[in-house]
């Protein structure tokens, strides 16, 4: 079996106008093929940077990133991963239907079969009623729906995902969990996904990869330990593996136990 | 106040100050005695205006037809150098000047040079004064319109490895459209307004504009308001069919949140 992303001794140092800022030192991580992969971190520790990397938006100034051993750029200009950002980035003159179709449009996919996929996509995140809606008529929630549907387009063996529920509220976030969660389960495909929630990076991921900043780089990976044939459910969030691995991973991204406030107030 | 009489108030409103604007008028006039050389009457402005409907007509028309030709041509000049200009910057830079003095030429000063270069009996100079008139706004908000694409956008189209021409047909063109018909809005004043300015410097004979010069040459004060009533009603036709126009477009690209 191929890996999905290969990523090896990458560095990543960008030149501003006050100095050079190190967002990656010497990173290295494989994700497998059908793997759900969660990159965590505090705001700086270059995770979203990571990922741009991966979808060949970013170059890196040392290190190599593969895509399905290709070069991310070849992998970029074959289409071989969808991505969705924190912001849905609809067009919004387009329908729904016609924000979904827009890669396949772009990439000269016929019209009946264009049509068709589009009724699968919007059927498979539960949108089919609204498909003439135009984006600035649908919620925040519905909006993400539609950018998720539209990076599956292609039907990408890989996807990218940059804090896709970041600007959601917290009952509409754990329903697109579990959505996506049998979204990925139903295409197989090997996820990237970008986050600062830990119980969204434990409840999805079969390991959660923990960065730091300044240079940003990978302090631990955890194995969840949730094979993808457990159910996203309720049941799942309650359960004491999925506490004792949200515990696990806060420890990680805190280098030690929590210490309580009060107490370092003193 | 209920939304239906809310809107009644609406229209009403202006008509009234309208209705009462010419009853004043027409007082200062026929009782208080103003000299029919300083203001005629509105009672004689109408009656000029029927008298002369057909002449007025076909100088509607030719006015008319020089601002609409003068329009579309700065219009699609405008597009196409804006959509060059916001393709490659060095000839942006190359253009920018050239449009700022365009923007500044008095049409006072050109009309007279183009209508003399184009001769006495063609409409082309004053075609030329209208597209000139009407390129800049149109240049210039399209322009701005095709700078409104986000990053986050433009990182899509790069994931898609769409091309230049792609990116800018899905992308840059309809995000800068409500731009172009701004620019199109003020153009179209503008191009009437010259086309008709134009005309009080040479070209051939006809027009509301040389009408109105040659009706205060000699003395026809009421017939001469009769033409700029109709230059007025021609300025706001022309006016409200874009906004229609705008209007109608803006209903088929929503600009609701870019979310």
């Amino acid at each position: 079996m191929q890996d999905a992303v290969r990523i090896e001794g990458v560095s990543k140092t960008f030149v501003t106008r006050s100095g050079q800022v190190h967002a990656l030192a010497d990173v290295s991580l494989t994700v497998g093929e059908g793997e759900f992969v969660s990159l965590i971190g505090p705001s700086g520790c270059g995770k979203s940077t990571l990922m741009r990397l991966v979808a060949d938006l970013e170059q890196p100034t040392a290190g190599t990133v593969e895509v399905f051993g290709k070069t991310a750029r070849k992998a970029r200009v074959d289409q071989d991963y969808g991505i969705a950002f924190q912001q849905a980035g609809l067009l919004p003159w387009r329908t729904v239907a016609a924000n979904i179709a827009l890669p396949l449009e772009i990439h000269g996919v016929g019209r009946r079969e264009r049509r068709s996929r589009v009724a699968e996509l919007a059927e498979m995140v539960g949108l089919s009623d609204f498909a003439d809606h135009h984006p600035d008529q649908l919620s925040g929630g519905m909006q993400q729906r539609v950018a998720i549907a539209r990076a599956l387009a292609e039907r990408p063996r890989l996807l990218l995902m940059d804090e896709p529920f970041g600007a959601l509220d917290e009952m509409t976030r754990e329903r697109m969990q579990s959505e996506l969660a049998r979204i990925t389960a139903e295409t197989g495909a090997a996820v990237v996904f970008v986050t600062h929630s830990i119980p969204e990076a434990v409840f999805l991921s079969d390991r959660v990869v923990v960065m730091s900043p300044r240079p940003g780089r990978i302090t631990s990976v955890i194995t969840t330990g949730i094979g993808r044939d457990t159910a996203r459910d309720e049941a799942l969030r309650e359960s004491p593996a999925f506490f004792e691995k949200v515990t696990e991973v806060r420890a990680a991204l805190h280098g030690a136990p929590v210490r309580s406030p009060a107490l370092e107030g003193r | 106040m209920s939304p239906t009489t809310e809107r009644a108030a609406r229209v009403a409103a202006p008509v009234l100050v309208g209705v009462l604007g010419l009853a004043v008028w027409q007082l200062l006039v026929s009782v208080l005695g103003v000299s029919e050389y300083l203001l005629p009457s509105p009672s004689e402005i109408w009656a000029e205006l029927g008298e002369n409907s057909q002449a007025i007509r076909e100088a509607a028309w030719i006015t008319g037809g020089n601002a609409l030709a003068g329009l579309v041509f700065g219009a699609v000049l405008g597009v196409v150098l804006a959509a060059l200009a916001g393709w490659a910057r060095w000839f942006d830079g190359m253009l920018a000047p050239v449009v700022a003095s365009v923007a500044v030429v008095p049409i006072v000063a050109l009309a007279p040079v183009l209508n003399s270069m184009y001769g006495a009996d063609s409409e082309y100079g004053r075609r030329a004064i209208a597209a000139l008139a009407a390129f800049v706004p149109v240049f210039v908000n399209t322009l701005r319109g095709l700078r409104q694409t986000t990053p986050l956008h433009r990182d899509l189209m790069s994931t898609y490895a769409a091309s230049g021409w792609q990116t800018f047909r899905a992308l840059t063109l309809p995000s800068a459209a409500p731009y172009v018909l701004t620019g199109i809005r003020v153009a179209t004043s503008l191009a009437v307004i010259s086309a008709l300015v134009a005309e009080y410097f040479g070209g051939p004979r006809g027009g509301l504009g040389s009408f109105i010069s040659t009706s205060a040459a000699t003395s026809a004060y009421a017939r001469a308001w009769a033409y700029v009533a109709a230059a007025i009603l021609l300025g706001l036709g022309a006016y409200l069919v874009t906004v229609l126009l705008e209007r109608l477009v803006q209903h088929r690209l929503p600009t609701g949140n870019p979310r």
